[in-house]
């Protein structure tokens, strides 16, 4: 039982990250029609967002180290714990939190720039063009990010008041053996307030009433005298900024390096088909869906009768909804469809 | 009506085709194949310098290890050469060098990025040995890139001085004859750490492993399993998990109600500092179960990786070839030339690179040849002293080399930036030493045939 309850935290966990990511890959491809290859690398930039928030914080001062001996070495002590003391030292501590308010303007300015700097170019193209050239931007943005932070994961920890374990068990009368870190639970309730942002957004503003008419027929919407294409564009720095705080938030969770991006990438692009092309809640449900489906297939007794079954899980349910409802789970017929 | 053309001396077009196209393809194919009509593969006596082939990660996962490494192949180098302080070239017992390049021929060095790929690795080792000349192979940082190159060195006669390598199959059951490794192995890590693991832990125990699946993960499992029964544990489960998963925490979560009291995590790099990050951040560390204090352990450490699991790492015990806080002489002349030159103390992974560039420059200069059915006898059952472990010996039946192995654990109270692992006991050589011939470890080295 206890097992089965991890299990799902674990799954919904994962889930959030991956239907974060598929949101944003459905609003882009529901409205721009590009098949963005590079919105894994927007996840792992906003992952890296949390680690230049944290290396600003703690510039540092370069000291002699006295205890090597053996050559010139030397140690760095942040400015801010040398002007502020115990207070410097506690912004330190609570990096990755804050760096969601340097996050947000940056990964929107990073979309906005991705997008009018090379995207829109594409629009006219096949989709084998577009996944080519945003394949081939992801890996130049992986490979600047290597050069600047080198291949090893990065440290980015939670803050210490939350860097533990809640005894969940002993919260909800099951056994004391129960716990779940406090981070990941934050992560769950992050993820589930970002998706209902935006889904708030699309549905209760009239911004949001535009996008929503422009994926369903983007022409008649145009023909009403509408500027689509700058909406839509605005599309796309939100989707950059889902997928940046996705990344942001990850980091206490998986330190980050310069490939996090892509190993989400594809397991998100399944999420977006098993969803259904197009559909916002097909994302969503279908990343939570395959999330815990991932974590139940790791358990030991599972494995034991389908030994490997952990690492195929979510292609072997994509198959069988592919088979069953070829458009995916909420997929509808004619939306995304020539 | 159709008529043969033919010209005045007989030959046809198709037969100038046939006769063309045959000798283009013998002109290019690899000389390796037809190594046995020459003394041996990229004889470099004819030349005033020797190529030796630096072949490491400098993409993928190990990038920063592999950039390690070749920092400490181009100091090396550079010391061969007869510039800078020497470093361990001062302390090396016995040697043949003479710090004026290797026989009086200066060292060069070209080098090729293994990806952490066999098939990549294997490539660019092909190109260096073919198109650059190479007369000797080195590196590593993966024991599948490490095997594979090392077969593929065998076929081509050239000498393969393996860099960081840990799976017991590298001198095990994939030995050759042109194969050496300086750094240890899983068996050597299971004796090593398993009687510390009973002082710290005593006998009662019941172990949890999660393994990376693939040659070196199956091997340190298969180790450090041997040496915990033999010690009275029992094995909870061992659960193979996709080398680099990213997310463990599927795979932690059931260790928490498994009853187990020990974390075994057969995991390196990558997915070592996530698996023991999130395994903490599960709370397991603070765990009591069966009435003891919840344990983890990580048998083969490395100070990079350490770095990226910061906290974490404090009070873990593991196991290390070298560590840069080592105080014998040959220790603190790498260490001071090291650091002189980039400002940081050598991993164990550049550490056992330098020594092997050394040991196979050595063995040249003792031999007299670049023959390298020469270079390997005088590398079988070679002993020296001075490298940092103590008194070391290439043991001829498999190339393995034998030295003192140490038991690391992560330091709680590090007194510089550097300091993140302490020794807590230097295993004597002769407690990890095994029969060559050891069930799962016999092979055949092959034939040096040049």
């Amino acid at each position: 039982m206890d097992a089965i309850f991890l299990q799902t935290l674990n799954g919904l966990d994962k889930g959030g990250a991956y239907a974060l990511i598929a949101l944003g890959l459905t609003l882009v491809f529901g409205t721009l029609g590009v098949v963005n290859f590079a919105h894994g690398a927007l996840f792992m930039l906003g992952a890296f967002c949390a680690v230049t928030f944290q290396k600003i914080l703690t510039l540092s001062k370069k000291v002699k180290d006295e205890s090597i001996t053996f050559f010139d070495a030397y140690k760095e002590i942040p400015y801010l714990e040398i002007w502020f003391g115990d207070t410097g030292a506690a912004i330190i501590d609570w990096a990755v939190p804050l760096s969601i308010l340097m996050a947000i303007p940056v990964m929107l300015l990073i979309g906005l720039i991705m997008e009018r700097g090379l995207i829109q170019y594409f629009y006219k193209r096949t989709h084998a063009e577009q996944i080519l050239v945003t394949f081939g931007l992801a890996i130049v943005i992986q490979e600047i990010i290597k050069s600047f932070f080198g291949a090893n994961p990065i440290p980015t920890p939670a803050p210490d008041v939350i860097a533990g374990s809640a005894n969940i068990g002993s919260w909800i009368g099951l056994s004391d053996s129960l716990v779940y870190p406090y981070w990941r639970m934050i992560y769950l309730l992050f993820a589930l307030a970002v998706i209902g942002a935006v889904f708030a957004f699309l549905q209760f503003t009239t911004f949001g009433m535009v996008v929503r008419a422009g994926m369903a027929d983007r022409e008649t919407v145009a023909l009403l005298g509408i500027n689509v294409e700058r909406r839509f564009t605005i599309v796309f720095g939100i989707a950059a900024i889902v997928a940046g705080l996705a990344g942001v938030m990850y980091t206490p969770i998986l330190p980050p390096d310069y490939h996090i991006g892509m190993d989400f990438l594809v397991l998100s692009f399944v999420v977006v088909v098993v969803g259904g092309m197009g559909s916002l809640p097909g994302a969503v449900a279908a990343g939570f869906l395959l999330g815990i489906l991932q974590s139940f297939a790791s358990m030991n007794e599972v494995k034991s009768i389908f030994p490997g079954i952990d690492q195929i899980i979510i292609y072997l349910v994509a198959v069988v909804i592919l088979l069953v409802r070829p458009r995916g789970l909420l997929g509808r017929k004619g939306v995304m469809e020539d | 009506m159709s008529k043969k053309v033919s010209q005045p001396n007989g030959w046809t077009r198709r037969s100038v085709l046939k006769t063309g196209l045959g000798t283009a393809a013998m002109a290019g194919a690899p000389m390796f194949f037809v190594r046995n009509a020459h003394a041996f593969t990229n004889d470099p006596s004819s030349g005033s310098t020797v190529t030796l082939g630096f072949n490491v990660p400098q993409t993928g996962a190990y990038a920063d290890e592999g950039a390690d490494e070749l920092r400490a192949y181009q100091l090396a180098v550079k010391h061969l050469n007869g510039e800078g302080d020497g470093g361990m070239m001062n302390t090396m017992q016995p040697s043949s060098l003479k710090g004026n390049g290797i026989l009086g021929k200066k060292v060069e060095y070209v080098t090729g990025d293994t990806q952490t790929k066999s098939d990549a690795a294997r490539a660019s080792a092909k190109r260096m040995i073919e198109k650059d000349g190479a007369i000797m192979i080195t590196g590593g940082s993966s024991s599948g890139v490490a095997v594979a190159v090392q077969s593929l060195c065998q076929e081509a006669g050239v000498i393969f001085m393996a860099g960081l390598t840990h799976s017991n199959d590298t001198t095990g059951k994939d030995r050759r004859k042109y194969g050496f490794r300086h750094f240890f192995n899983t068996e050597m890590s299971g004796a090593a750490l398993g009687p510390v693991l009973e002082s710290s832990f005593g006998n009662d125990r019941t172990a949890y492993h999660l393994t990376a699946d693939y040659t070196w993960g199956w091997s340190q499992e298969g180790s450090i399993k041997k040496y915990t029964e033999a010690l009275g544990w029992k094995t909870n489960a061992a659960v193979r998990t996709p080398l680099g998963a990213g997310d463990f925490s599927q795979y932690i979560t059931p260790v928490l109600n498994s009853g187990a009291d020990v974390l075994v995590l057969n995991h390196y790099g990558k997915d070592m500092v996530n698996s023991l990050t999130q395994a903490v951040q599960f709370g397991l560390r603070d765990k009591q179960v069966n009435g003891k204090d919840f344990q983890i352990v990580v048998p083969l450490f490395s100070r990079l990786m350490a770095q990226g699991a910061g906290e974490n790492i404090k009070g873990i015990y593991g196991s290390t070839n070298w560590n840069w806080s080592l105080t014998d002489e040959g220790s603190q002349a790498f260490v001071k030339s090291f650091g002189a030159e980039y400002g940081f103390p050598p991993s164990q992974a550049a550490h056992t690179c330098y020594v092997q560039t050394l040991l196979y420059a050595n063995a040249i200069e003792a031999a007299g040849t670049f023959n390298p059915c020469g270079v390997i006898e005088v590398l079988e059952g070679f002993k020296f002293d001075g490298m940092g472990n103590g008194a070391t010996e290439y043991r001829a039946e498999d190339h393995q080399c034998f030295k003192d192995v140490l038991v690391v654990q992560g330091n709680e109270s590090p007194s510089s930036q550097f300091d993140l692992l302490k020794i807590v006991e230097v295993t004597p050589r002769a407690k990890v030493e095994y029969s060559p011939t050891m069930e799962g470890y016999a092979g055949d080295l092959g034939e040096c045939v040049a």
